[in-house]
């Protein structure tokens, strides 16, 4: 971690390439429907399989019986348990969680069996046949009742997936003394399930490989860790699983976690063929796990002046039966579960507990959502009880460079420009306001409830609420943290070969423009990402552009140092008058293009692998913290972000709709400035969903809206225009001081949202999505 | 990638159909698909989507498969459907488009210049709505954008840069229309 506090804005270099909204080589053929999504993969003679799942939250699988399904037109093979050659587990952190039910089934959904057929129809129809016995026992769904210490276990290992106890400036040596300050407030606030819904569905093809592996190829956010898993379980060598990256239709933290890909590999193996499946929205949303809800307990103290003295926060998180990310996305939650605030004293316990509702996993933002929404909302109780605007109140006590960060006592470095994302997203314009009579009044399609054209107008307030965010980018927490690339030299061009996965955000196209800006503006393309490829880690905490990107630049500087090398031996000119430029290279001021180069000097050029360079980036080191306080240099370093929320509500109806979103983002340096755009965009509209419309409802532990019908995903007509300003403070300990962009729009808009709500109608808006009837009767 | 023979002859169908099922009896159905005579296998209960992937025609994609998500979009006899919604038996004699013929150059410029595509997934069904909405009689703007795609979900993009490039093509084709060039 960096200590210099200068302002690294005086340092930065103009890099040819960085900085500019290049187009992206993948989406010509996603606008004319040529691209190859994960599901439109096919090859001759290709079995189809359907998962057979528990109906129940929990229960005891007694007999399975799959004569039935054997014996059903097209069957070829009913994969079991009894066909898994391990006892292993998956799970990426903690494997916890059996290929099909052992013993008991611990959540509606949990794969049984696995049906192959010659089509897919068919084997969805045998997957019916598929008979099983259960001993229905009574599911744990409430978090807090789990944690009860008579509580029985939801999983042999205990219904405590982690706790974390965070503490930070004790006023005296009782750490359960009550805190006291001049003004204190108290809340309890409550997040909802939200769902990834990525909207392509899981989807992969198993191919049988002749030593005994298996390839599949398939969308995924981390093909290596996906292959540790799949490898353990099947009992097999890493290298006999091959993973390819096939086309994906979105992930959102919701393909983390292993899904279809074990039954696929056993299914191939077992058959000898290859075999294809392709999830059903309905399955797809029991499948993959899904954003944790949280319930959260907090206390802020302050002076009467708004100095902020103590926070106390108690956050419970849904993990499900099973751990996934929950470890991590709770320590995401406690580290952020004091904002991005100066405040010395800070206690913070949390817990994620294992029940019988669906898995929880990981979704943007990562924990730091749910906490983001309980602080922010207790800093609004405090800005109304002591009657200071809420931004002013936010001001007074932002963190900024040189602080120590409030929950672990980290030193900030010099990128934290929390005054300057306040007053520039607080000074975008705001939305005309026609109950000011300045203005027409607005479309009925603009009033709450939209094109159902539900509100006459007359009940309509609204309101404008603030909120800032807080996460860190990369892992942290001690997690050790490399990412692998190859960059080679062709006469064509610079390749690029890296296993960082594509998730939608464009990462082929970053790669791609950083080693392009490294290599003087050569052409450059990225080959498939596939496990022969070195590690990348995951696509995931906002961390690929900064991890990746580190690795694609040092081995195209090496690749291009080995080039200048080879020209200046070659022609005998010093290697200082070769320069690498966008038509080839530069010799002695003679331009010379690529291949013309390579023909002209033949093998004396490229001596075997000598323009091919592998690098590997390590990220700047963390430590898990302290075992009792949590304390320690737990980040690399944090993205900010700020959003005010213009929200119409119709008093009478209960029904909402944003007007306006404004936002300062701290992006470091923007690589390409559309693409973070896009990320500020799509992220912002998905709180907006967790705000107002998604909460995969699961009731007694059986999901009730899992469909597009019933889970509400906003549309265009319910999103209103965002207004983004990006502010560029460089990262000292980043490539190009970059941050990560993909998760602050996530973090602090469905908080501004409620806020906007409160202010239009005096309720508490104690939970989101907001329901109607949190705000009518 | 290698494949194994196929001893029983299932190789034909990327998903639906085999001619030994009672259950799926095979139908074969003739109709235009971008312009082009076209037969495709169906079965009584497939959808249009399904006949048309199972074809190999994987353009059209499909999130939901009950009309909820747009992405499955195409036009059947000058009207836009949710290809899952539409047995593929009673398109027999249509004319059916797809993105493949509906695309034209200026949406795709601007759909790639305003960041309308991230995953890919909505975009041939973006295509074939806003084709639709771009033909109509009034010139488009925010609002009535907005609503002419309020049938396409997107998950990635937030809409704002699909509504921007269908806005900003309209205007183009307007003014090129009023110049009299040809549309």
């Amino acid at each position: 971690m960096s200590d210099t506090l200068t302002d690294v804005r005086q340092h930065r270099r103009a890099i040819a390439g960085i900085g500019e909204s290049v187009a992206r080589p993948d989406v010509p053929p996603k606008i004319d429907g040529s691209f190859e999504f994960s599901n439109d993969v096919s090859v001759p003679g290709m079995l189809f399989g359907a998962t057979v799942r528990s109906p129940h939250p929990r229960a005891r699988l007694i007999e399975l019986d799959i004569a039935s399904a054997l014996t059903a037109t097209g069957v070829v093979r009913v994969i079991t348990l009894d066909d898994v050659p391990t006892t292993a587990r998956t799970g990426h952190i903690t494997a916890d969680e059996p290929v099909f039910v052992d013993g008991e089934a611990r959540y509606v959904g949990e794969p049984v069996a696995f049906v192959v057929a010659r089509t897919q129809e068919q084997a969805w129809r045998a997957a019916d046949l598929v008979r099983v016995a259960w001993e229905v026992l009574e599911p744990i769904v409430d978090p807090a009742a789990a944690l009860a210490a008579d509580a029985p276990f939801v999983h042999p290992a205990g219904n405590v997936i982690r706790e974390l106890v965070l503490r930070r400036g004790e006023p005296d040596d009782d750490p359960n003394s009550t805190l006291e300050a001049e003004v204190v407030v108290e809340g309890v606030w409550e997040t909802g399930r939200q769902d990834q819904a990525f909207l392509g569905p899981e989807s992969a093809l198993a191919l049988p490989d002749v030593d005994g592996g298996v390839t599949l190829v398939l969308a995924t956010q981390d093909l290596h860790t996906d292959q540790h898993q799949i490898a353990a379980v099947l009992g097999l060598e890493e290298q006999q699983v091959r993973l390819v990256m096939s086309g994906i239709g979105g992930a959102f933290g919701g393909r983390e976690d292993i899904t279809c890909q074990v039954h696929l590999a056993l299914a191939a193996l077992n058959t000898g063929r290859p075999v294809k499946t392709t999830y059903r929205r309905g399955e797809s949303f029991l499948a993959h796990p899904k954003r944790h809800p949280a319930r959260m307990r907090y206390r802020l103290g302050a002076d009467r002046d708004g100095t902020f003295r103590f926070v106390e926060a108690d956050l419970v998180l849904d993990g499900g039966p099973y751990a996934s990310t929950s470890g991590p996305v709770l320590g995401s939650a406690c580290y952020f579960a004091a904002g991005p605030y100066r405040i010395p004293t800070v206690r913070v316990r949390g817990r994620a507990a294992r029940t019988n509702n669906p898995v929880s996993g990981a979704m943007r933002g990562f924990g730091a959502v749910q906490a983001c929404f309980g602080v922010e909302s207790t800093v609004d109780l405090l800005a109304a009880e002591l009657g200071i605007c809420p931004i002013e109140l936010r001001r007074r006590n932002v963190i900024g460079p040189g602080d120590e960060f409030p929950t672990s006592g980290q030193r900030i470095g010099p990128s934290a420009p929390l005054l300057e994302l306040i007053d520039r997203c607080a000074a975008i314009p705001m939305p005309d306001d026609p109950s000011a009579g300045d203005t027409e009044p607005l479309h009925p399609y603009l009033l709450p409830g939209g094109t159902g054209l539900t509100s006459d107008g007359t009940g309509v307030r609204r309101g404008v609420g603030f909120a800032l965010g807080v996460k860190n980018h990369l892992y942290g927490e001690g997690v050790p943290e490399w990412s692998v690339a190859t960059v080679t030299i062709t006469p064509q061009g610079a390749m690029v070969r890296s296993a960082a996965a594509e998730v939608g955000q464009g990462i082929i196209s970053t790669l791609a423009q950083i080693a392009s800006a490294t290599l003087g503006g050569m052409p450059v393309t990225v080959e498939p990402a596939t496990t022969e490829a070195g590690y990348a880690g995951s696509s995931s905490a906002s961390r690929q552009t900064w991890m990746s990107g580190a690795a694609v630049r040092q081995a195209a500087a090496e690749a291009g140092a080995r080039l200048i090398g080879s020209v200046a031996r070659s022609t005998g000119v010093s290697p200082d008058e070769v320069r690498l430029v966008p038509e080839g290279v530069e010799v002695a001021g003679e331009i010379k293009g690529l291949a013309e180069l390579f023909r002209g000097l033949g093998d004396a050029i490229t001596p075997t692998g000598e323009l091919t360079a592998t690098s590997e980036y390590r990220a700047p080191t963390t430590h898990r913290g302290d075992p009792t306080s949590g304390q320690g240099d737990v980040h690399v370093s944090w993205m900010f972000v700020a959003h005010r929320a213009v929200v119409d509500v119709d008093v009478d109806l209960g029904l909402c709709r944003v007007v306006q979103v404004a936002t300062a983002q701290d992006v470091g340096r923007a690589i390409n400035p559309r693409e973070v755009h896009g990320q500020i965009l799509g992220g912002i509209t998905q709180g907006i969903g967790l705000a107002l419309n998604e909460h995969l409802d699961s009731r007694a532990g059986r999901v009730v809206n899992n469909s597009f019908t019933d889970y509400l995903l906003p549309t265009a007509a319910d999103v209103p225009r965002v207004d983004a300003v990006l502010v560029e403070v460089p990262d000292p300990d980043a490539p190009f001081g970059l941050k990560g962009a993909g998760e602050p729009s996530a973090l602090s808009s469905t908080a501004s949202i409620a806020a906007a709500v409160r202010e239009a109608t005096g309720r508490s808006v104690p939970r989101v999505p907001i329901r109607p009837d949190d705000l009518v009767g | 990638m290698t494949s194994p023979d196929d001893p029983d002859g299932a190789a034909a169908s990327t998903s639906g159909t085999d001619p030994g099922d009672p259950f799926t009896s095979v139908s074969e159905i003739g109709l235009t698909l971008d312009g082009m005579p076209t037969m495709l296998h169906t079965t009584p209960g497939s959808s249009l989507l399904r006949a048309l992937r199972d074809a190999g025609c994987t353009e059209t994609t499909g999130a939901c498969e009950q009309g909820e998500c747009g992405s499955c979009s195409v036009e059947i006899d000058g009207r836009v459907e949710c290809s899952c919604l539409v047995p593929a038996l009673i398109c027999s004699g249509s004319t059916v488009r797809t993105v493949r013929s509906l695309l034209r150059d200026d949406l795709a410029t601007a759909l790639a210049e305003h960041g309308a595509v991230q995953c890919g997934f909505c975009t041939p069904g973006i295509v074939v709505a806003a084709e639709a909405a771009l033909g109509g009689e009034k010139p488009l703007d925010e609002l009535t954008a907005r609503e002419a795609l309020a049938g396409n979900l997107c998950r990635c993009t937030g809409y704002q840069g699909i509504i921007d490039a269908i806005v900003s093509v309209d205007a183009q084709r307007r003014t090129a229309t009023s110049d009299g060039a040809v549309r």
